[in-house]
């Protein structure tokens, strides 16, 4: 089975890969190059150097901005959802955030914090934060009751449900509104380096673009979300070592 | 040979109560659930709850837990007034609540584990209940790969391990197949006899409360009261195969149910 769900995923790739080939080749337009002539922009630039010097850019606010996002998200999340008070007073804060177009945004935040690692490192906690928080909170809050109640028939503190029965069960959810804060957070670094200042990646993608190599532009795309997918699996895999016994859903099923 | 006049087994000789509620109403803002309801629940027998839907057994159940506070009245235990859950108690739930993350082996071990026990010795306590609920092997096993009266059996093995002298049970089989349900009730006659435990047990089956009790009391809703207090005698000491066509016992299944079924919608 599992050799079964790795051949499908060769085959989507094969057939996702061959279907860019072919529209490059058409072409669709004259800016979208061709599956292989990107593949081969990005080996050259991954030998040349250039690609590691971007990424070396892109990656402070990127991955400053998500661990942030998580720690900061999931405690939020975990507050918001054990306590209505804390609910009332936060959640609006990042339904609007979740709901705010960030780009048109992104001027205030120049204004405030500079053009700096500080705003692009904001840019990255806007667009990841909210989603995290506000699956952390309604996990929370959705924890069965009767396993709660196990807990304090059981003599658990507070502080042991918590840790030993909220979060577990709460778990899937969390894990799922990471997937989508850290999905978020790879669109808001490059946003925010488009938008900002081009550095990085996305000087990659804006300097490409201005002189007509696209090819580079599409290799330097195709490497953000090739990064953001394997992050992504890594954190399926995260998830699936520390609640193993979540895999195959609920008690109740 | 005068001796053996003197019938050691006295049929009315109820031991003093383990646990006692006095005077116990429950509100759930407007609704009444129980009014000024007493009961005694004598040490090492089984206590069964009967009542209809709605008639607050598990309220009842819940307060004595210390799950819920009641409105007013008190719970004793061994003479010591309930405020919370306590280490004298352990409870069984009706739909299992087990970890679904943890192993058998360390849903079993949770009590202790709150209780602060380290983790070779709960560990050991936690394998000897899973034995002795007749789950061995399954130890490494999750929730899921487990049978309704598999995980049943869990829940009850968790509740054995912390060694509380009270059991509460909230309707532990009502999610078994009948077949289990049947084993299930064998077993728990022989865990009355064995354990020095006294157990409440909660229960809408008429004739699994007639079945597995010493005594039984018969709720009746809004608000729920005390309706009648019986405790069968003679079918006990012949057997557990004998208890369902001893005539005792069926005159005791319909009687208990002429008085229910005016109740039952």
């Amino acid at each position: 089975m599992a050799n079964r769900a790795l051949y499908l995923k060769f085959l989507s790739a094969f057939l996702l890969f061959g279907a860019w080939e072919i529209a490059g080749r058409i072409p669709v337009s004259f800016a979208f190059p061709t599956f292989l002539e990107s593949m081969s922009a990005l080996f050259r630039m991954i030998g040349d150097g250039t690609m590691w010097t971007a990424y070396a850019e892109t990656l402070r606010p990127l991955v400053v901005g998500v661990a942030i996002s998580a720690v900061l998200g999931i405690a939020i999340g975990l507050w918001v959802g054990l306590s209505g008070f804390f609910e009332w007073l936060f959640s609006p804060i990042f339904i609007v955030m979740q709901a705010a177009p960030l780009a048109a945004l992104i001027p205030l935040l120049v204004l405030a914090y500079g053009i700096g690692l500080t705003s692009k490192v904001l840019v990255v906690c806007i667009m990841a934060m909210p989603v995290i928080v506000l699956n952390t909170a309604s996990a929370v809050r959705n924890t069965p009751e009767s396993m709660k109640e196990m807990g304090k028939a059981f003599l658990a503190t507070d502080l042991a449900i918590i840790l030993k029965i909220i979060i577990p069960a709460a778990s899937p959810v969390i894990f799922a509104g990471l997937r989508l804060g850290v999905s978020a957070g790879f669109i808001g670094a490059i946003l925010a380096e488009l938008k900002i200042t081009p550095t990085g990646v996305g000087d990659i993608i804006t300097y490409s673009r201005s002189i007509a190599d696209y090819p580079s532009m599409y290799a330097a795309i195709f490497s953000i979300i090739l990064l953001a997918v394997l992050f992504l699996n890594l954190l399926e895999k995260t998830e699936s070592v520390l609640f193993k016994g979540n895999q195959r859903g609920y008690v109740s099923d | 040979m005068a001796m053996s006049q003197t019938n050691p087994v006295i049929v009315d000789d109820v031991p003093e109560s383990a646990v006692s509620t006095r005077n116990i109403s429950k509100n759930y803002g407007d609704v009444e659930a129980l009014r000024d309801l007493s009961l005694e629940f004598p040490r090492g027998q089984l206590t069964s709850l009967l009542g209809p839907s709605g008639c607050g057994k598990t309220t009842l159940l819940k307060i004595i837990a210390g799950l819920l506070e009641p409105t007013s009245g008190e719970v004793e235990v061994n003479g010591k007034k309930v405020t919370g859950p306590g280490p004298d108690r352990a409870f069984v739930f009706q739909d299992f609540a087990l970890l679904p993350w943890a192993s058998v082996i360390r849903n079993v071990a949770f009590g202790l584990e709150m209780r602060g026990v380290g983790k070779s010795e709960r560990e050991d306590i936690a394998a000897k209940y899973i034995k002795e609920v007749g789950l061995a092997g399954f130890e490494q096993s999750y929730p899921h790969e487990l049978s309704g009266g598999m995980r049943q059996r869990v829940g009850l093995a968790r509740a054995l391990s912390v060694d509380a002298e009270v059991l509460l049970m909230d309707e532990p089989f009502s999610a078994v197949d009948e077949q289990t349900r049947r084993k299930f009730q064998e077993d728990l006659l022989a865990l009355v006899q064995n354990e020095n435990k006294t157990f409440i047990f909660v229960t809408h089956s008429i004739e699994e409360a007639v079945y597995v009790s010493d005594q039984i009391a018969i709720l009746l809703p809004r608000p729920s009261r005390v309706h009648e207090i019986i405790r069968p005698s003679n079918f006990r000491a012949k057997g557990v195969d004998n208890i369902r066509r001893d005539p005792e016992y069926l005159d005791i299944v319909d009687e208990i149910w002429a008085s229910l079924r005016t109740y039952v919608e």
